[in-house]
């Protein structure tokens, strides 16, 4: 390893980087534009579901009744109609994803006291929203039925009225709930994952296609100061790039951080050697910067968003799969950002986790190392 | 390098591709300060040898020894003491002139004021001292293979390898290209080049004609005409492939080959004109002749038919 060779190969690459719109593009708007898809895009929060009222009796109290499904912020009442017919088509064109039928009864049979259907329909080709739309709906109408039995009981001579059961829960880490707050951090380690890969992926590519590489493999540097040296600038950038994340993260989406710096760091510049190995590795072996960028996207992607945790929790996965998700280094930086923004959990914790992405990185540099002969035969 | 060893010794070179024995069992050597010119067509096994001798090939068989280094045993070896510019032009065109010399220099670790000077020696050698700020990208052909020569020359390479350095350059460069070159011999350098150029081929110390991968013949250029006896003849005509069968075995004629929409055709003597015409208008061809000096490809074609024959 000879310094000066090294300082070439990256002052080289530095230049080369700066002078390719290309890569700047790759370099600062892949990872914005991936983070705010997947930012907005992979919400499992479900609120806003469209749906369509249809009220048969026209009461006040029908009226009061439907009034607590607009309230609501799951709902967004699109329209309401008059007539089955409506409702029918809006459910089969998708203008509305549920509809709630108040029978032509509704405040008769309350003042009887008979007991009154509330008809839902949902379309159920979105199972997942369709169950959603069911609870938010259920919860809706056993609030009013609530409110209106506790008046009853109170007309009664019933002073003190009070459920004698509830569930006091306390949600740590992720006090409101929210689903972007598991996202987010998963979102930044998937879009390191293809962002790094996809960087180095094409650089030994384009030194085979621009016919430089012969040249280059007749001067005394050694493979791994070209390695070294098309590495270094690289993760500086990697390293720029999710810090960019992290912060779209935590100012744009409003993710906590609670973790010390250091310890993002660390896993980032860990996970950043992993990724870039990768892509270079590939980029060697891809031969042209078109399969080489392709296999990187194939090879980070699919295995980042499936296996990683990110969508699917690992401990719910079969058994089988959750060993492969061990092969997977995006996993172990999806469980340290997650616990670096969300938890703050101290190093001594998670340690394993950045063990395992060493180990990844030291094994995956070596092997695109070696990988690259100096060689054109 | 041992007292007395040629910078370039090649023994039973062999290298074949899947189809093809590309070299085969070549052995010739360069000496110091001489310029040794590999010649042949495409095809010819001229590349593939040099990439052998640049140690980026790994060869079949043979011996290769370069700067004193045995490249079959230590391909890396020799590589600071050599340089070797391909026939693609093996810069960064993204990068400015002075970059991309910078980044040579760096590699082979010439720094400060040496490089400084060499540079800047090198350059108005070229001509390109004006041109140091431009984008390797933006430069025209032959200057791009004067940048390839600048930045091959940088650490003062003992072996030069040169693989078809003034393919598709303009005269007048090409002619600045060869001041270069012996202008370094003065260094005791020895360099090997390709080229498909017989003019250039004339400029050099020592040539070999390569065909199929073999050596036929090498030695000085004069002693290359001094072998090639007869006289080419450059004929016009509408159809050439009839000629041609026609002209085959005829007495004082030679090798008979189709270029473009002629013929070459080597006869014994130049008096042979007047023959051929009579017997070409008796074929009722109407055809131009007229005598022409031998291009790279008549040489080959003689030697080629004189090998076999």
């Amino acid at each position: 390893m000879n310094f000066d060779r090294f300082l070439a190969m990256a002052i080289k690459e530095i230049i080369q980087i700066k002078r390719d719109a290309r890569s700047i593009a790759i370099v600062i708007a892949m990872p914005v534009i991936m983070m705010l898809a997947f930012g907005y895009g992979v919400s499992f929060d479900t609120k806003h579901i469209p749906l369509y009222l249809l009220d048969q009796e026209k009461s006040q109290q029908s009226q009061d009744f439907l009034k607590h499904f607009q309230a609501s912020e799951y709902f967004n009442v699109v329209k309401t109609v008059d007539s089955y017919r409506e409702v029918v088509e809006a459910i089969d064109r998708g203008d509305c994803q549920m509809a709630v039928v108040v029978p032509f009864d509704f405040s008769l049979k309350l003042a009887a006291g008979q007991p009154v259907g509330i008809q839902a329909i949902v379309n159920g080709t979105d199972s997942n929203s369709a169950n959603l739309g069911m609870s938010y709906g259920e919860a809706v109408v056993s609030s009013y039925a609530q409110g209106l039995q506790v008046a009853w009981l109170q007309r009664r001579g019933q002073i003190r009225v009070a459920p004698p059961l509830s569930l006091d829960a306390r949600t740590w880490y992720n006090e409101n709930l929210e689903s972007m707050a598991t996202i987010v951090p998963g979102v930044v380690a998937m879009v390191m994952a293809v962002v790094g890969t996809f960087l180095t992926s094409l650089t030994i590519a384009r030194e085979w296609e621009r016919g430089t590489m012969e040249q280059l493999v007749s001067t005394p540097v050694t493979r791994m100061e070209i390695m070294l040296g098309k590495l270094a600038p690289y993760l500086v950038i990697g390293l720029f790039d999710t810090c960019l994340c992290a912060a779209l993260g935590v100012w744009w989406f409003g993710v906590p951080f609670r973790s010390q710096l250091w310890i993002f760091l660390l896993s980032t510049v860990l996970f950043i050697l992993v990724v870039l190995s990768m892509g270079y590795f590939l980029s060697v072996v891809g031969k042209n910067q078109m399969a080489a960028s392709q296999l990187a996207l194939v090879a980070t992607f699919l295995p980042a968003f499936l296996l990683s945790g990110f969508i699917y929790p690992i401990d719910q996965m079969p058994a089988a799969v959750q060993v492969v998700t061990h092969l997977v280094p995006a996993r172990y930086f999806m469980f340290i950002l997650r616990n670096v923004f969300l938890k703050g959990t101290p190093l001594s914790l998670m340690w394993q986790d950045v063990a395992g992405l060493a180990l990844f990185a030291v094994v995956l540099t070596i092997l695109a190392t070696r990988a690259f002969k100096k060689r054109i035969d | 390098m041992k007292e007395g060893e040629s910078p370039i010794a090649v023994r039973g070179l062999t290298k074949s591709f899947p189809g093809v024995r590309a070299v085969d069992g070549l052995t010739f050597s360069v000496e110091r300060g001489e310029i040794f010119g590999l010649v042949g067509p495409d095809g010819a096994g001229k590349t593939t040898t040099m990439r052998m001798l640049a140690g980026v090939l790994t060869p079949e068989a043979g011996e290769v020894r370069v700067a004193g280094c045995d490249l079959v045993k230590d391909p890396e070896g020799a590589k600071q003491r050599v340089s070797y510019m391909p026939q693609r032009f093996g810069l960064y065109e993204e990068l400015t002139v002075d970059e991309n010399i910078r980044f040579y220099a760096r590699l082979f670790q010439v720094k400060g004021k040496a490089c400084e000077e060499r540079a800047a020696r090198l350059l108005a050698g070229a001509g390109m001292s004006e041109f140091r700020g431009r984008l390797a990208g933006k430069l025209s052909g032959g200057m791009k293979q004067k940048l390839g020569l600048v930045c091959a020359l940088i650490h003062t390479p003992e072996v030069i390898l040169l693989d078809e350095p003034t393919n598709g350059v303009d005269p007048v460069s090409r002619r600045e290209f060869w001041a270069i070159l012996y202008s370094l011999l003065g260094e005791g350098v020895s360099i090997l080049t390709t080229t498909s150029y017989l003019d250039e081929a004339e400029r050099c110390h020592r040539i070999a004609l390569l065909h199929e991968g073999r050596l036929l013949f090498c030695d000085t250029p004069a002693a290359l005409k001094a072998n090639f006896a007869g006289q080419v003849l450059s004929i016009v005509t509408g159809d050439p492939r009839p000629v041609a069968s026609l002209l085959e075995g005829r007495p004082g004629v030679g090798s008979v080959m189709v270029v473009g929409d002629g013929l070459h055709v080597v006869v014994d003597d130049p008096a042979r004109v007047a023959q051929l015409k009579n017997e070409l208008a008796a074929a009722g061809v109407t055809a131009s002749i007229e005598a022409v000096a031998p291009t790279v490809e008549d040489l080959f074609v003689e030697a080629v038919r004189r090998g076999k024959g």
